[in-house]
């Protein structure tokens, strides 16, 4: 029982990364009709604003070490901390959470740029040439990236608060054997609060109405003299700002590289099949699903019944899904099926 | 859409001329300096591959994300072969492609049951896990991160066992790859490229081959005429699964080891490159873009800082120290970066590749002609 607890939570986990980049891959696709191969670079530059944030607020400088009293002795010190004291140190222990702040408009211009400058061109080519020219995107970025950075994964620290694990076992009265790392926890709360952001933003606001709209029948919300083609902008840097979060705050769980964008991609796709393609809630129940089917399948007990499970089930499940209900768990009908 | 006359001559013409440039290859490559055998093999190789990729994406419009599982099918099976019956690389090669091609039937089956960006994925996901696979549970048959080697103490059923240390060379019926300064190699596999050119020419020709471009441009009303249109696309799915083991096979036949590195989706994007810069559809097309791929990464691959300082000799001191840092950026390790460039800028300008530009310099002069 417990560990079957601990497996669910695991696949939350996971399975809040797969929704999130879902999610955005649905709504760029429902509302530009674009296939974006590109979308797990904007998860992986999400991840890198984070390391960049870290490297800004640690720029440090050498100070004499005088609890060394045998010899001259320098240690490194970030001037954060020597200007202001513990108040740096704890800017920088935050440093994940405070890169938000920095992400969100730096994703948003990535995504708009993106948009206007490149995919803005491709509405009426082929959906080969859009997964194309934004696979070619894709590699460039990582190429970049891996310039820049290197190729070695560079770990990221969670704030000291939520370093280590929770009892989660002992707060549902469950007993003391279900520990989970906090910072995941935090992942999940995250996750689960920009999911709900977005539903809202689309359900509640008149933009997000208009949106709907457009999604629904591009021609007639164009006729009532609504422009709509700057909504959608505006809607792919939405999307490309909650791929980034997803990347920036997955930073402490798995130590950003410059290749975790298209490791996620690919199953973030199979998400969105699985899902329906052009179903939000579809991406992101799929997405948890998938997640969560993905770590009962590395359990232990079941890899000694099927081994190799764990690297397989994803697919499977998307095969047995697209053979069974060809458009997907909540797919609509006439939705990308020319 | 713009529609060539073909008759037998013409066709017969281009087989023989393609045929001639294949063959001759270690003379007209000299002055590029790419005429040795280990390159040119490499363009024989993936200009199969991506031939065979033209025929069902060219042919039939099903973008393939992941035709290199079959190269990597096809190496595992052909290794085997070596392994545990005969170094003679020809039953080795029909091995590694008549498996392929049953793993393409199965893929092709599951895959082909939806169309257009649900394909390319469907694909793409079946090639991860493929390698996925062969890293982890498959770990036996593929020794995965070490990859599968031939050596002198396996047990070979129909070949004399080999002295104790001797290096386990491919042959075919006694000829070593490495015959002729490895010469040998390059010509088996140009004499696999040019009967693949000419099956693919054959395909392209034939009934069967208008059929798949009746699927490219309008699979509905195929269906409407009363044809059942699955069994054409898988055909043409297993016919380019089968090419790309046939081109796993001869990497193997070169250089007998497998590795799972080679089923990576960068290898699947990789001739999905080179059919498109060559030109998608056209016959000598893909082959021309395998080439012209392998070559620039031969090269820029090959280049680094110290290289690059010395060929911008000529340019004040100040330009190049501001040059070469930016410039070396794309080449050497960043020779990928090059790459996601070249694969951009051919989608957005040149959709139909080399060959499209080709036809269009052309139309300009002819066009000028009768003025």
């Amino acid at each position: 029982m417990d560990a079957i607890i601990l497996q669910i939570l695991n696949g939350l986990d996971k399975g809040g990364a797969y929704a999130l980049i879902a999610l955005g891959l649905t709504l760029i696709f429902g509302t530009l009709g674009v296939v974006n191969f590109a979308h797990g670079a904007l998860f992986m530059l999400g991840a890198f604003v984070a390391v960049s944030v870290r490297e800004v607020l640690t720029i440090s400088t050498k100070v004499k070490d005088e609890s060394v009293t045998f010899f001259e002795a320098f240690k490194e010190i970030p001037y954060l901390e020597l200007w202001l004291g513990d108040t740096g140190r704890a800017i920088i222990d935050w440093s994940v959470p405070i890169s938000i702040l920095i992400a969100i408009p730096i994703m948003l211009v990535i995504g708009l740029v993106m948009e206007r400058g490149l995919i803005r061109h491709f509405y009426r080519r082929a959906h080969a040439d859009q997964i194309l020219v934004t696979f070619g995107l894709a590699i460039v970025i990582q190429e970049i990236i891996k310039a820049i950075y290197g190729a070695n994964p560079i770990p990221q620290p969670a704030p000291e608060m939520f370093e280590g694990t929770a009892n989660i076992g002992a707060l549902l009265g469950l007993g003391d054997n279900i520990v989970y790392p906090k910072w995941r926890l935090v992942y999940l709360g995250f996750a689960a609060i920009i999911i709900a952001a977005v539903f809202a933003f689309l359900q509640f606001t008149t933009f997000g109405m208009v949106v709907r709209a457009g999604m629904a029948d591009r021609q007639t919300v164009q006729l009532l003299g609504i422009n709509i083609t700057k909504r959608f902008s505006i809607v792919f840097g939405l999307a490309a700002v909650v791929a980034g979060l997803a990347g920036l705050m997955y930073t402490p769980i798995l130590s950003p590289n410059y290749h975790m964008g298209m490791d996620f991609l690919v199953l973030s796709f199979v998400v969105v099949v699985v899902g329906g393609m052009g179903s939000l809630p579809g991406a992101v129940a799929a997405g948890f699903l998938l997640g969560i089917l993905q770590s009962f399948a590395s359990m232990n007990e079941i890899k000694q019944i099927i081994p190799g499970i764990d690297q397989v089930i994803i697919y499977l499940v998307a095969m047995i899904v697209l053979l069974v209900r060809p458009r997907g768990l909540m797919g609509r009908k006439g939705v990308m099926e020319d | 859409m713009h529609i060539d006359k073909f008759t037998p001559k013409s066709d017969m013409m281009m087989l023989l001329g393609f045929a001639a440039a294949v063959l001759l290859m270690p003379l007209w490559l000299q002055p590029f300096g790419a005429a040795y055998p280990d390159l040119m093999q490499r363009f024989a190789i993936f200009g199969l591959f991506a031939i065979g990729f033209n025929i069902l994406f060219g042919q039939t419009g099903y973008l393939s994300f992941g035709h290199a599982a079959f190269i990597g099918v096809g190496s595992y099976t052909t290794v085997w072969i070596f392994k545990l019956f005969t170094l003679n690389i020809l039953p080795a090669m029909v091995a590694g492609v008549v498996v392929s091609g049953i793993f393409a039937l199965i893929i092709g089956f599951i895959c082909l049951r939806r169309t257009g960006i649900y394909f390319s994925i469907l694909t793409l996901a079946l090639a991860q896990m493929s390698y996925n696979l062969a890293y982890s549970v498959l770990t036996p048959i593929t020794m995965g991160e070490t990859g599968l080697q031939v050596e002198a103490a396996d047990p070979r059923a129909w070949d004399a066992p080999l002295a104790e240390g001797a290096v386990p060379r491919t042959n075919l019926f006694g000829i070593e790859m490495t015959d002729f300064g490895g010469l040998a190699g390059f010509y088996i596999c140009a004499a696999f490229l040019i009967v693949g050119f000419y099956v693919a020419l054959r395909i392209t020709r034939s009934p069967f081959g208008s059929m798949l471009r009746g699927l490219k441009t309008n699979q509905n009303r195929m269906s409407y005429t009363g044809l059942n249109t699955r069994p054409y696309a898988l055909a043409a799915f297993v016919i380019s699964g089968m090419y790309a083991g046939l081109a796993g096979s001869l990497m193997a036949a070169m250089d007998p080891l497998a590795g799972a590195e080679r089923m990576q989706w960068t290898a699947s994007g990789e001739v999905v490159l080179m059919t498109i810069l060559g030109g998608v559809g056209t016959l000598v097309g893909p082959f021309l873009g395998a080439v012209a791929i392998k070559y620039f990464e031969n090269i820029f691959s090959a280049i680094d800082g110290a290289v690059l300082t010395s060929a911008l000799d000529f340019l004040p001191d100040f330009l190049v120290s501001g040059l070469v840092p930016v410039l070396s950026l794309f080449v050497g390790k960043g020779w990928h970066l090059t790459l996601g460039l070249i694969f951009m800028l051919v989608v957005i300008f040149l959709p139909g590749g080399i060959m499209e530009g080709y036809r269009r310099i052309k139309a300009r002069f002819s066009k000028q002609g009768e003025e």
